[in-house]
Parts: structure tokens; C-alpha cells; sequence
């Protein structure tokens, strides 16, 4: 029981982290029918500025609290990766918006694939160590064991989804976000300013990026340029698996992703009697994936769009 | 007309300097070229700059000393080669030393680079002593001209696995490996050796060369509670996994083999690395029977030792030992006398077994204390 809570507590970590990065996937898909697969790199762009930033404060004032360096680092990550995020969209994107689909896909792996080697060339190839600053609580709980950090981001997370939803279903930007994704050209004819919306939701998923590099980073310890493609990836499953341009699919996605990663890896090889080990992690995870969109194209949550004419 | 000019003294040049290259008969002395191999550009330049070093500090040596073969005076030459730690640029290398002629050759540094480089030699009947390559697979191609002065993977495991049960006094063991050729390689050596030494290897899991997250195969470790848990991997896996162990509240023991026995393996796990225990193949330099002497020597020369240069100072004697006893440079022919070797070095007393390996290496175990690798001690491997 133990063993079984703290596999669940694993997955909900891991899980909550996809999450937040599938979002940003999710949100540009939904209004543009874009993946923006550099979104991977911003959040390793994230971590990296916030390792920086926490780097110097730590050696500048060495007595200040570790929540409150950590909060400098996110304070200084989220304009950085939000301006890249629209500088990206500005570049790379909107000049292709009316080209065929699979331009500005090419143009996203280009991006990413750019990002990857300035983030190698202004911090170098080795892994980075994230700095201790951050309070090491664990507490027991059934057995199972949980740390301060590992609270803090699920607390955090949830926070922000539900800000999130929040947002979109309540607010005037919210209610531009969900008419251009329903149809561009009509909200247009409605007055709304398309690319200022498609902007603004380049800016709330890079800072959502943002974010969930920093707790990666903080949680592992470590922050890597090459980090941002795995958890791109992941996260870009992850999104699918729930429905993508659905954002209770994304986070849905993200949470069953983490749990499936976690309980696959920790009991494949007992069910099995070794025969399968944790090697076969990852294939499990995506076996999954290839289960659901069989019987459910579009994703858990997704709903059968019309192809527009 | 004065471009034409410059471009015939160039040429004049060139072939001036090339006469250079040439191994020369110089009254009735003999020039003799043993060729070197290591990255000496890179972010291993300065693990390559070492090796040449300690291979040229011997070849000075000998030289001074005077060296007769065949009733004839002989004079060694090195020729230094770049291999940018490439296997491709590697196998480029090689083929260059065996086209300027070298009787053998000491490299090269990392076991990629010296795989594919072995065949080369091993097709043109050069020997070659690598003072540094530790992969099992660079003496198993059954090549007669490749030996090494270091230990293997699999002498290191041996050490690993044996030392967990009889000196950690470990029980019940949990082995992880990335499933890269050196990790797992190494995992299964360890796997072995701990099974014969009476220990329980009561988990095997596996995680890759790119994660970072380890806390679903720790969780499942941790309920079948093992005494110690081995990872064969390197120091950025290493480093997360031991922090997560902490996380997780496990009280066992690590263990991980070389590529975690790194100053960087310190930073990136912190606090949590104290009490970690790591192996690296060879001796510290304080502990090498001719290791003060040697380091005196060397620093005064080339400054300060980097890692590997006694074991190629100690490559380039072997080497030459052989022509000794063979009283000739011609590879046919003391490539006989190589597998005979039996050398007192700095390094330690080298043997080759059937395969070109260093019988009975030795492996050196460190523990983290105080945010600092201290050895713990050196064993001896096949003992």
C-alpha cells in the first residue's frame, strides 16, 4: 500500500509537470492548428535563465531565503521566455500563418533545433547543478514519503490551472482566445484583433513554460540545454492523449501520462516476473497512447471536429 | 609576378620542411617513429595533451639513456596525432602514423576512438598500447597488436560487485543500468560477481542515458529494501538518482563505477552525495609504486598531472622493453616479445593475460566525505 502511494504520488508530480507544458501545446493548437514544437525549448529556456538569475543571487547575497531567490529566478524566467514566445510567433509563425500546414510545422522544428544550440552555446554542454537553496522537508504520510518541493508543485500547478480555466471561461481575452479558435475569419468579422490574441496566448503558454521549467529544474536538481526535448515530447503526447486544443484534455493528459509513466515503470516488471522490465517504460507510456487514440481519435476529451471548408 | 614568385619559395619551403618528416639515417644512428594518438583539441585536450606527454617524458628518457637494436644506434622520434576523440577522425589517424611509417603506437585515450582505430593497426601488424581505453570490447576483436596497461570494464564490475558484498557488507542488492554499452556492460559484471560472492540481487531496473526522473524504479527498489543500490551509468544520472533516493527516505548504500566518480558528480547531487561509494580503474597517483617520483619529474617538465600520463609514460617503456628483448624495431618481429611483457612500472607491475588486457589491474574506491572523493582503497582485480 505503501509502495502503491507513493507511485501514485510520483506520477501526480510528474503528471502535473506535463501538464502545465502540454497546456501551452494544447492552446496553441487549439486557436492556430500549429504544434509549436519549439514550446519544448522555452521551457528548458525557462530553467536556464532561472538557473542564471538564482547563480548569481546566490553568490551576490548569500543569506536572502531560497523561496525568495527561487522567486526572483521565475520573476526574471517568465518575461524572458514570454518575449521569446512572441518573438518566436512574430518570426517564425504569423509570416507563414496562409502558407500550407506543414511550413510553419518545419519552421517549429527549426526554431526548436535553433534554441537548443544557443541555449548549448551560452551555457555550455554539461549538466548544470540547480543550487541547494530550497527547504529539504520530507514528510511521511502512510509509508510513503513526500518533500516540501514535491508540495509545492502540485500546489503551484493546480493554482495555475485553475487560474488558467479561470481565465479563459471569464474574462474578455478569454472569450477572444475560445472565438478564434472556434473561427478565425468570424471573429475577425466580430472585431476581435486576431493577432493580438494569438500574441497573448503565445505569452500565457511560454510563461506557463516557464514555470514548469523551473520546477523541473528545482525538482531534479539539474538543468541541461538538451532538457527541453524529452519534456517536449511528453508533454506534446500528453496533450494528444487528452484531446488536443482541449485544455482539461491537456491537464487530464499530462496527470494520466505522469500516473501510467509511474505505476508502469515501478510494477511492468513484477506483473510481467521480470520478464519486462522498466526498460519498457516509455513503450508502455506510448502503447497507452496508441490504445486510446484507436479507439478515441481525438483524444480523451477531444470532440470530432468538422474539417472546415 | 612577385605572387608567383612567393607561391615557388612557398613550395621550395614546404618541400624543405617535408625532407624533415622523412626518418633519416644520420651517420649510423637510425631514427626510429612510435607513433601517439589522443584528442589534443576539444573539451579533452587536456586529457590528450597529458597522455603525450608522459609517453614523450619516456621516450626522452630512453633516448638519453642510448638505445642499441640489431648492433645498430637507435633514435626514437614520436609522431603526435589529433583524434579529436572521434572514431572517424580516429581511424583517419591511424592510417596516417601506419602511412609515415611508425613501428607501434601508444593510444588511444577514450574506447571509442581506440576500437575502430585497432583494426587499422591490427591490418598493418602495428602494435598498439592504450594507455587509457577501458571497454571490454577493444582487446575482445581477438586483434593480436592490441594491449592495454589499464583496467577493463569488466575487471572493474568484478571489483565493484565483490567489494558490495564482502566489504559493504551488503545483503540484499539493487542494480540499475542506462543501457548504454558502458553501463550495462558494466551492471552485468557487478551482477555476477555479487551472485558469486553470496550476495541477492533482489532488483534489476533501467533507465537511459537522457532521464533525470528515477523516482518510480527507486520507489519499487525501496519496497524490496535492499542494503545497497549499484547504478552503472554516469555522473548525470548518477547525481539526480542519489538526490531522489534521499527523497524517498532509502537508507541503502550507492555504488556506481567510474562515470560517477566525478568532481561533477559532487556539485549536481550536493548534500546528498556524502556517503556515496565509487570506483575508478587504476591507482591514485599517491598510491603507484613509482608515483611521487614520477609526478616530481613530470611537473617539473610539463606541470601539473592530469590522469593518465604515467599509464602512457608507463605504455611507451613497455613498448620499447619489447624491441629490447626482440633486439629489433621491425613490428614482426617484437610483437612476440609483447605478450611476455613483465615490466615494474610507476603504474604498478604489468602483465598482459591471453587477450592484451593488464592481468590483475587495479581498481580504486573512493567515498564522498565532506563533499570530497577520499580513497577508500585500491583492490586488485582477479584476486
Amino acid at each position: 500500500m505503501d509502495i502503491f502511494l507513493q507511485q501514485l504520488i510520483n506520477g501526480l508530480v510528474l503528471g502535473s509537470v506535463y501538464a502545465l507544458v502540454a497546456l501551452g501545446y494544447t492552446m496553441v493548437y487549439g486557436i492556430l492548428e500549429l504544434i509549436n514544437f519549439a514550446h519544448g525549448e522555452i521551457t528548458m529556456m525557462g530553467a536556464m535563465v532561472a538557473l542564471s538569475v538564482i547563480g548569481a543571487l546566490a553568490l551576490a547575497a548569500p543569506g536572502l531565503p531560497g523561496v525568495l531567490v527561487l522567486g526572483a529566478g521565475l520573476v526574471v524566467a517568465i518575461p524572458v521566455c514570454v518575449a521569446l514566445g512572441l518573438l518566436i510567433e512574430r518570426v517564425a509563425y504569423r509570416p507563414l500563418r496562409h502558407a500550407p500546414r506543414l511550413a510553419p510545422l518545419i519552421t517549429a522544428i527549426g526554431v526548436s533545433i535553433i534554441l537548443q544550440n544557443v541555449a548549448m552555446l551560452i551555457w555550455g554542454k554539461q549538466y548544470l547543478p540547480f543550487p541547494a537553496i530550497l527547504p529539504q522537508g520530507r514528510h511521511t504520510l502512510y509509508g510513503a514519503s513526500i518533500t516540501d518541493v514535491q508540495i509545492a508543485i502540485l500546489l503551484l500547478a493546480t493554482a495555475i490551472m485553475l487560474l488558467l480555466i479561470l481565465m479563459v471561461q471569464k474574462t474578455r481575452l478569454g472569450r477572444a482566445m475560445r472565438a478564434t479558435a472556434q473561427s478565425r475569419q468570424v471573429a475577425s468579422l466580430m472585431g476581435v484583433d486576431v493577432n493580438r490574441v494569438i500574441a497573448a496566448t503565445f505569452a500565457i503558454g511560454s510563461a506557463l513554460a516557464a514555470v514548469a521549467g523551473v520546477m523541473v529544474s528545482a525538482y531534479y536538481g539539474l538543468a541541461h540545454y538538451y532538457m527541453g526535448f524529452l519534456l517536449g515530447l511528453k508533454a506534446f503526447s500528453a496533450a494528444v492523449l487528452g484531446g488536443i486544443g482541449n485544455l482539461g484534455g491537456a491537464m487530464l493528459g499530462g496527470l494520466l501520462l505522469g500516473l501510467i509513466e509511474s505505476f508502469g515503470a515501478g510494477y511492468i516488471g513484477d506483473l510481467t516476473g521480470g520478464f519486462l522490465g522498466s526498460n519498457y517504460q516509455d513503450v508502455f507510456a506510448f502503447f497507452v497512447l496508441i490504445a486510446v487514440l484507436v479507439f478515441r481519435p481525438s483524444g480523451l476529451l477531444g470532440v470530432r471536429v468538422v474539417e472546415r471548408a | 609576378m612577385t605572387g608567383r614568385r612567393l607561391a615557388w619559395v612557398m613550395a621550395a619551403a614546404v618541400l624543405v620542411a617535408g625532407c624533415g618528416d622523412k626518418p633519416q639515417q644520420n651517420g649510423d644512428s637510425q631514427v626510429v617513429l612510435i607513433g601517439q594518438a589522443s584528442p589534443l583539441t576539444g573539451p579533452q585536450a587536456h586529457l590528450g595533451k597529458d597522455n603525450e606527454n608522459g609517453a614523450r617524458m619516456a621516450l626522452d628518457e630512453i633516448n638519453a639513456a642510448g638505445l642499441t637494436l640489431g648492433g645498430k644506434k637507435v633514435v626514437l622520434e614520436m609522431r603526435s596525432e589529433d583524434d579529436a576523440a572521434d572514431p572517424k577522425t580516429a581511424t583517419t589517424v591511424a592510417q596516417k602514423l601506419v602511412d609515415e611509417g611508425v613501428v607501434g603506437v601508444i593510444g588511444h585515450l577514450n574506447s571509442g576512438a581506440t576500437i575502430p582505430a585497432s583494426k587499422i593497426y591490427s591490418d598493418n601488424g602495428i602494435p598498439q598500447i592504450s594507455p587509457s581505453a577501458t571497454a571490454v570490447a577493444y582487446t575482445a576483436s581477438g586483434f593480436k597488436t592490441a594491449f592495454r596497461v589499464m583496467t577493463n570494464d569488466a575487471q572493474q564490475g568484478t571489483v565493484l560487485g565483490d567489494y558490495a558484498v564482502t566489504k559493504l557488507g551488503a545483503k540484499r542488492i539493487a542494480i540499475i543500468d542506462d543501457r548504454t554499452a558502458y553501463g550495462q556492460g558494466l551492471a552485468d559484471e557487478v551482477e555476477k560477481a555479487a551472485k558469486a560472492a553470496g550476495g541477492d540481487v533482489v532488483a534489476r531496473e533501467y533507465t537511459s542515458d537522457r532521464s533525470t526522473d528515477f523516482m518510480a524504479i527507486l520507489t519499487s527498489i525501496k519496497g524490496k529494501s535492499p542494503d545497497l543500490v549499484f547504478f552503472g551509468g554516469m555522473d548525470p544520472q548518477a547525481a539526480p538518482m542519489i538526490k531522489q533516493m534521499k527523497q524517498l527516505g532509502m537508507k541503502a548504500q550507492f555504488l556506481g563505477g567510474d562515470g560517477a566518480q566525478t568532481p561533477n558528480f559532487i556539485e549536481l547531487a550536493g548534500a546528498a552525495a556524502e556517503g556515496a561509494v565509487a570506483s575508478n580503474p587504476g591507482l591514485p597517483l599517491d598510491a603507484m609504486p613509482g608515483g611521487s617520483a614520477f609526478k616530481a619529474k613530470f611537473e617539473a617538465k610539463y606541470g601539473q598531472i592530469q590522469n593518465y600520463s604515467p599509464y602512457a609514460y608507463d605504455a611507451m617503456h613497455v613498448l620499447i622493453a619489447a624491441m629490447k628483448r626482440a633486439d629489433s624495431s621491425d613490428p614482426a618481429k617484437y610483437l612476440a616479445e609483447l605478450p611476455k611483457t613483465d615490466y615494474q612500472g610507476v603504474t604498478g607491475h604489468i602483465r598482459f593475460d591471453a587477450k592484451g588486457d593488464l592481468a590483475g589491474g587495479a581498481v580504486t574506491l573512493y567515498q564522498v566525505k565532506n563533499g570530497k572523493w577520499q580513497t577508500l582503497e585500491t583492490v586488485q582485480s582477479g584476486k
